[in-house]
């Protein structure tokens, strides 16, 4: 990113768009530049707060420690897992070839 | 070892186990492995719209005790996070994993081999955290139709990942704490560690270390070259061959290059098992660049010392200290503790029940070792299913030790005690075998000091081992006697005749 939050570059929203898979046009490219670089210059207000004594929040809720028992509930039948793929072969769902291994860690 | 190399090879591990729970991490779908695909899924794990995971206790919970397990410190309060990146086998967009504060860190675990192959090595963890699975990608060159297919009902499965110091100096030593690690996970039940399902895989990091002599214009120092992760592999001992490769390779390369870590990006290469080579993979445009931040739909997590202490009530005799239980109470080798607890809880408590009903650990331990581990080896058994119990084995040695039969004979009874299923009495009269009484052992040696002058006389002149002649014609004449009682009553009947 650029050094200024407030001046983002074509080159950091092109980056931005690879990693969010959207194909952006040059035109996109100028306009989402200004309006990012609004939006980012905006959040930055919050960096003149001192925040020296606030902890770090790490959910807005006051609630921890919700869990579930490890006890099987029904899954969806293999067809109602499909249903709304665009395609699949009755077992499976298809996708254009990927290269390479999972992606499981 | 580094010893024979003019380098040394620097390690380190990054495992993920899955945990042996019912259910996935954040749904109720089964985690069963083997079903037919996209059978054990459901809106949460297919990543659909207006879904919400819920945390699973026993998931957590398992991954607790292998952080303890493994020494980590636990952090009093952690948190989710959502890695983001597109993959057609993640379906959410994004894998809900640990970022900047896993539960646990900073722990340890220890290797030592017990035949003194290399130094007893202390492998420092730098974390263990909670994630959840990804599903499965399977691409068929064959059917040629382009397509990958999806099964997604591994999405979701609750993983451990453990990452290691880069503190192994070979990939022995790597083979064999990989041994350790999955045998500790296993005796904690917090994961089966079985590779060919996928619930334990590994990847690893290594570079070499290599001392640069002082030249005109520089001092002595050490150059390290880049630090390659390796993936594919599927077996430890896969990894063991991997590292060897590799160690060898970038050893190459560092002569042809004297390419120095930092110049040039972390590479991956994928270990080629038939072809037991790496091969580069094409590296992933910035698959770094997963722009973490925390996972609004689930609430974070508060650990307490009492939830602590509870998980390390509960957990059971970690492998390290079972070892020298068993060697102290049994008085058995540390080598022979090593083995018996190396084949896995089943087993010790095989060998504990027969040693308490023996009333001795060496001699059970011999069993264990020399017949029950040789046959279920054999025959790829498992101990829980092995036909010959404890208390049937027990019963074996006691005869034994009676003097009934002698070990080799013992050893066939044995043999087809573990064939039929049938105790020992059965087998012995279904065998034609019976205990000798004193009184025909005594008998039978009359009659053959009375054939046999010649060695009566060598025996008397002092050549005791003359009489192992008389044994084997003892056991010619009964199989079933015990050729140590008739050389003792022979030599006491020769002595006898003064």
């Amino acid at each position: 990113m650029s050094t200024s939050p407030q001046t983002l570059t074509t080159k950091d929203v092109a980056k931005v768009g690879l990693l969010a898979r959207l194909a952006l046009s040059e035109a996109d490219l100028e306009r989402m530049a200004g309006e990012l670089s609004k939006i980012v210059g905006f959040v930055s207000m919050l960096g003149e707060l001192d925040t020296a004594d606030v902890a770090p929040l790490a959910h807005p809720l006051d609630t921890q420690n919700v869990f579930r028992d490890d006890v099987p509930a029904a899954s969806l039948s293999t067809a109602e897992a499909l249903q709304s793929a665009p395609r699949h072969d009755g077992e499976c769902f298809l996708v254009p070839a990927v290269l390479g291994e999972s992606s499981a860690a | 070892m580094s010893t024979n190399t003019p380098y040394t090879t620097i390690i380190g591990l990054e495992v993920h186990v899955q945990l042996m729970t019912r259910t996935k991490l954040f749904c109720g779908c089964s985690t069963k492995f083997g079903g037919a695909p996209n059978t054990q899924v459901c809106p949460t794990c297919l990543g659909l719209p207006g879904s919400l995971p819920v945390m699973n206790r026993q998931a957590f919970d398992l991954a607790l005790r292998a952080a303890l397990a493994l020494e980590c410190t636990i952090a009093p309060f952690t948190k989710w996070d959502r890695k983001n990146y597109f993959y057609p086998d993640l379906p959410k967009g994004y894998q809900i994993s640990q970022f900047d504060l896993p539960f646990s860190s900073d722990g340890f675990l220890e290797v030592v081999d017990p035949k003194g192959a290399f130094e007893p090595r202390r492998v420092g963890i730098v974390r263990v955290h909670l994630e959840e699975d990804a599903g499965k990608s399977m691409h068929d060159d064959a059917a040629g139709t382009g397509d990958t297919r999806i099964d997604l009902n591994r999405a979701g499965t609750p993983l451990c990942e453990i990452v290691t110091q880069p503190d192994l100096r070979s990939p022995q030593e790597a083979r064999a704490w990989l041994n350790e690690l999955k045998l500790l996970l296993v005796y904690l039940g917090v994961s089966d560690c079985n590779m060919q399902e996928g619930s334990l895989r590994v990847d690893a990091n290594v570079n070499l270390h290599i001392p640069v002599p002082a030249t005109a214009g520089a001092e002595a120092r050490i150059a390290k070259t880049p630090i390659v992760e390796i993936k594919n592999m599927n077996s430890f001992r896969s990894v063991e061959r991997a590292l060897t490769y590799e160690a060898a390779r970038q050893w190459e390369e560092w002569q042809a290059t004297k390419a120095e870590m930092g110049k040039t990006p972390k590479q991956t290469r994928g270990w080629d098992d038939p072809a037991g080579i790496t091969r580069a993979q094409r590296h992933k445009e910035e698959s770094s660049d997963y722009r973490y931040f925390p996972e609004p739909d689930l609430v974070p997590v508060t650990v307490t010392a009492e939830r602590i202490q509870s998980i390390r009530g509960g957990m059971g005799e970690p492998p390290v200290s079972l070892r020298k239980t068993l060697a102290s109470q049994w008085q058995i080798s540390a080598y022979d503790a090593d083995v018996l607890v190396n084949q896995g809880r089943e087993l010790v408590d095989y060998f504990e029940d027969l040693a308490t009903r023996v009333g001795e650990g060496k001699v059970a331990s011999n069993w264990m070792q020399q017949d029950v581990l040789r046959i279920l080896n054999e025959t790829n058994g498992t101990v829980s299913a092995f036909p010959v119990r404890p208390a049937g084995l027990a019963d074996l040695i006691g005869r034994v030790k009676k003097g009934d039969f002698d070990t080799s004979r013992a050893r066939e009874i044995f043999a087809e005690m573990v064939t039929s299923g049938r105790p020992v009495d059965d087998v012995v009269a279904g065998m034609g075998i019976s205990a000798v009484s004193d009184d025909d052992v005594i008998a039978l040696c009359r009659e053959l000091l009375a054939a046999n002058p010649k060695i009566v006389a060598d025996v008397k002149s002092g050549k005791e081992q003359a009489a192992a002649g008389l044994i084997g014609q003892a056991k010619k004449k009964n199989a079933n006697v015990n050729p140590g009682k008739v050389r003792a009553i022979c030599l006491d009947l020769i002595r006898e005749m003064g």
